[in-house]
C-alpha cells in the first residue's frame, strides 16, 4: 500500500460568480521513503496539491489515501489530529512561534498529541540536537538566523516522528549556503528512513530530490526519477 | 489528562500575551478591576448591614414577645387612629399576664422616658428611663456586669434605687465606681445597685447602654404617666414561642374583655417582624446595588470582548500554525477563553488587593468584613465574565480556516 495515493483529485474554489479549477484530474502515488519534489510555476496548483498533501485542505472530487486514511470523508478535527500524527510541515517562513523559545516551538505538536511533558522534553530536545539546535534550545526565534529558525521548524515537524515531512519553498527565505545547509539535512534525514516531499518552483532546489513531478494547469505534466540528483556537501 | 495539558498551554500562552501587550492589558484589566472592586465592596457594605442587623436584633431576643396597644409597624394612618382608641395595657394586666401565663420564664412591664441625670457636677441629659419589674432582667439581653438588679421587693414598694447602662456609667462616673452612689433624676435622687453589661447600639440608631432601670412603681410616681406599658414575656424556650404567643393572645382578650369575633385591641410583636421588614427592604437594596455595580462589570467584560476580538484578528498567522501541526477547534477555542478568563482572573484579583484596604475602612461604620465566601464569588464572577465576554472572539478564532489562516501577514 503506498503511503500517499491521489486518485483523480481535483480541487475547484468558488470566488463569487466564478470558478477556479486549482486542480483538475491529479493522480499520483507516493511510496514511503521516497523523496519527491513537487515542481510548477504559479498558478499551476502547486499551492492546492501542498493544501492538500499537508491535509489543511479536503479535495472537491477524487479520492485521497493518507497512510489507507480516506482524507475526503474527514472533519476539522479529524483532519488537526491526521495532521498532528502524519505531517511534519516546513514553511518557506518559518512560522514559529515568536514568544516561544525553540524549546517550546518543537515540543507544541507533542502537546497537541497529548505526551505528557517529560517525554515531550526528551523527544523535544532529541530531535533538536538532531538538527544541531542542542545549544539554542532556549532562544527565541527572534534571537536566532533564519537558518537555525529553519532548522527549528524542522526539528518541530519531526518531532512526532511523522509519515511525511512536507517542506514548502525550505529555502526561499535563506541565502544559498544556508540553504545549501538545510538541504543537507534533509538528505541526511532521507538517509535515516524520512519520506519528504518538496514543493518548489526552484530547480536548483527540486535537482535535490530523487524523483521530480511537475505540474502545469492543475495537471501532472510529467513524473520521472531525478537519475542525476544533487547531493550536498555534508554541513 | 490532554484537556488539563490543553488548559495549561491555554494558560502560559495568554500569560506570555498579556506580558507582550502590558499596556492593552492594563487598560482592559482596568474595566474588570472596576467592576470587580465596586461588586465586592457592594457585596460588603450588604454583609456589614446584614451583620448590623442581625447583631442589633438579637437584643430582641427570639423567644421573647413584645405587647402593647399597637403594632412596631404601622402602615396606615388609619391604622394610626384606631391604635390610638384602644385602653391602655395597665400595670394590672401586666400582673394579670404574669400570673396566668404557664409558657413564660418571665415576664415584665416596661415604659420609657427621657430624663436628664446628674453626679455631683457631672450631667446627661436625654437618657432613657425604664420603668419595670425585677424580672427585665430575665428577658434578651439584660445581665448585670456588677453589683445586682434590684429585688422584686424593692420593685413593688417602689424604692428609690436603680441600675445603670454602661455608658451611663462611664459618662458620669470616670474612673470611679458607681455601685452605691446616688444620682438625681429629675427630681428624685436614687441609689445605684448595679451596672448592666454592655449591648452595644440597635439598629445603629440609638444606644442600649445609655439608660437607667428603675422599679416601675417608682416610676409611677416620678412621672405620673398615664399608665401604658409595654409586656415583655420571654417564652419558655424559643421552640414554644408560637404557643407561648397563642396563650398570651387568649390571656389578653380575656382580661382586655374583647367580645368573640372582634379583633384583639392589642399586638403582639416579636423580632420575626423585624426581620422580615428588613429583609423586604434589604433585599430591595441588595438586588438594586448588586444591579447597578452588575453593569460596570458588564462593561469591563465588553472591554474583554473587544480586545479579544483584536487578539484574535493579529494572531491570525499564529492560529494558522497551530492549526497545521494538530491543534483542534477545541484547542483554539480553550486557548483564548482562557486567556480572557486569565485576563479577567488577574483582573479580579487586583480588584480585590484594591477592595480589601477599602472594606478595612467600610469596618469602622458597619460590622463589614471581607471573607471568603466575596473573595469567592469574586474571582468566579470575573472569570466567568471572561469566558462570555471572550466566548465569541475564542469561536471565530477556532472556525478559521488553516489555509487562510496561515497566509495572512
Amino acid at each position: 500500500m503506498p503511503l500517499l495515493e491521489l486518485k483523480n483529485i481535483a480541487r475547484r474554489y468558488v470566488m463569487g460568480t466564478e470558478t477556479i479549477h486549482a486542480l483538475r484530474d491529479v493522480s499520483l502515488c507516493i511510496e514511503r521513503g521516497e523523496y519527491v519534489a513537487l515542481m510548477g510555476p504559479s498558478g499551476s496548483g502547486k499551492s492546492t496539491m501542498m493544501n492538500l498533501l499537508g491535509c489543511l485542505d479536503t479535495p472537491t472530487a477524487g479520492d485521497f489515501l493518507l497512510n489507507g486514511n480516506h482524507v475526503r470523508e474527514m472533519d476539522d478535527n479529524e483532519l488537526a489530529e491526521l495532521r498532528n500524527r502524519e505531517i511534519g510541515f516546513v514553511f518557506q517562513s518559518f512560522h514559529l512561534l515568536p514568544r516561544s523559545d525553540a524549546l517550546h516551538n518543537v515540543e507544541l505538536p507533542l502537546i497537541y498529541a497529548g505526551a505528557d511533558s517529560t517525554q515531550r522534553r526528551e523527544q523535544a530536545l532529541k530531535v533538536l540536537a538532531q538538527v544541531g539546535l542542542a545549544e539554542r534550545v532556549h532562544h527565541k526565534p527572534n534571537e536566532m538566523s533564519g537558518g537555525q529558525r529553519q532548522r527549528v521548524a524542522i526539528a518541530r515537524a519531526l518531532v512526532n516522528n511523522p509519515s511525511i515531512l512536507l517542506a514548502d519553498e525550505p529555502t526561499g527565505n535563506l541565502d544559498s549556503r544556508t540553504g545549501e545547509e538545510i538541504m543537507a539535512l534533509f538528505e541526511a534525514l532521507w538517509k535515516q528512513g524520512n519520506t519528504i516531499i518538496l514543493v518548489t518552483h526552484e530547480e536548483d532546489v527540486a535537482r535535490h530530490a530523487k524523483r521530480i513531478v511537475r505540474l502545469r494547469d492543475g495537471l501532472v505534466a510529467s513524473d520521472e526519477p531525478n537519475l542525476n540528483p544533487i547531493i550536498p556537501a555534508q554541513a | 489528562m490532554r484537556f488539563w495539558q490543553e488548559i495549561r498551554e491555554g494558560l502560559i500562552i495568554s500569560f506570555a500575551s498579556i506580558r507582550a501587550n502590558k499596556l492593552r492589558s492594563a487598560l482592559t484589566t482596568l474595566g474588570i478591576i472596576i467592576g470587580i472592586v465596586t461588586v465586592t465592596l457592594v457585596g460588603t457594605a450588604i454583609n456589614g448591614l446584614n451583620n448590623a442587623f442581625n447583631k442589633s436584633i438579637s437584643a430582641l431576643g427570639s423567644d421573647t414577645l413584645y405587647v402593647r396597644r399597637g403594632s412596631w409597624f404601622i402602615d396606615s394612618d388609619a391604622e394610626w387612629q384606631k391604635m390610638r382608641k384602644r385602653p391602655p395595657v395597665t400595670l394590672d394586666q401586666v400582673e394579670k399576664v404574669s400570673r396566668q401565663m404557664t409558657l413564660a420564664r418571665a415576664v415584665a412591664p416596661f415604659a420609657i422616658t427621657r430624663q436628664s441625670v446628674s453626679y455631683k457636677n457631672k450631667n446627661s441629659s436625654s437618657i432613657v428611663v425604664i420603668g419595670t419589674t425585677e424580672d427585665f432582667v430575665n428577658i434578651a439581653g439584660n445581665s448585670v456586669a456588677s453589683g445586682r438588679f434590684f429585688t422584686s421587693l424593692e420593685a413593688a414598694g417602689g424604692r428609690p434605687v436603680c441600675s445603670i447602662g454602661n455608658e451611663v456609667a462611664t459618662n458620669l462616673f470616670k474612673g470611679e465606681d458607681p455601685v452605691g452612689k446616688r444620682i438625681r433624676v429629675g427630681n428624685q435622687t436614687l441609689e445605684i445597685l448595679g451596672v448592666m453589661t454592655k449591648q452595644g447600639s440597635f439598629l445603629g440608631q440609638f444606644s442600649l447602654d445609655n439608660q437607667i432601670i428603675i422599679p416601675v412603681r417608682q416610676y409611677i410616681s416620678m412621672f405620673r404617666r398615664e399608665e401604658d406599658f409595654e409586656i415583655q414575656i420571654r417564652a419558655v424556650s424559643t421552640e414554644q414561642v408560637e404557643e407561648a404567643k397563642e396563650e398570651l393572645r387568649g390571656i389578653m382578650r380575656r382580661i382586655r374583655h374583647v367580645p368573640p369575633g372582634v379583633e384583639d385591641n392589642f399586638a403582639i410583636n416579636q423580632q420575626e417582624m423585624f426581620i422580615k421588614t428588613f429583609n423586604r427592604v434589604g433585599g430591595t437594596i441588595a438586588s438594586a446595588g448588586l444591579f447597578i455595580t452588575g453593569l460596570s462589570l458588564f462593561v469591563g467584560g465588553i472591554g474583554i470582548m473587544n480586545i479579544m476580538f483584536v487578539s484574535v484578528a493579529e494572531r491570525t498567522k499564529e492560529i494558522g500554525i497551530r492549526k497545521a501541526i494538530g491543534a483542534k477547534k477545541r484547542t483554539i477555542l480553550l486557548q483564548f477563553l482562557a486567556e480572557a478568563a486569565g485576563i479577567c482572573l488577574f483582573g479580579g484579583v487586583l480588584g480585590l488587593m484594591i477592595a480589601f484596604p477599602l472594606t478595612l475602612v467600610m469596618n469602622q461604620f458597619l460590622p463589614a468584613t471581607m471573607n471568603l465566601t466575596i473573595v469567592g464569588i469574586a474571582l468566579l464572577v470575573s472569570a466567568i465574565t471572561g469566558v462570555v465576554s471572550g466566548f465569541l472572539p475564542a469561536w471565530r478564532a477556532a472556525r478559521m480556516n488553516p489555509v487562510d489562516a496561515l497566509r495572512s501577514e
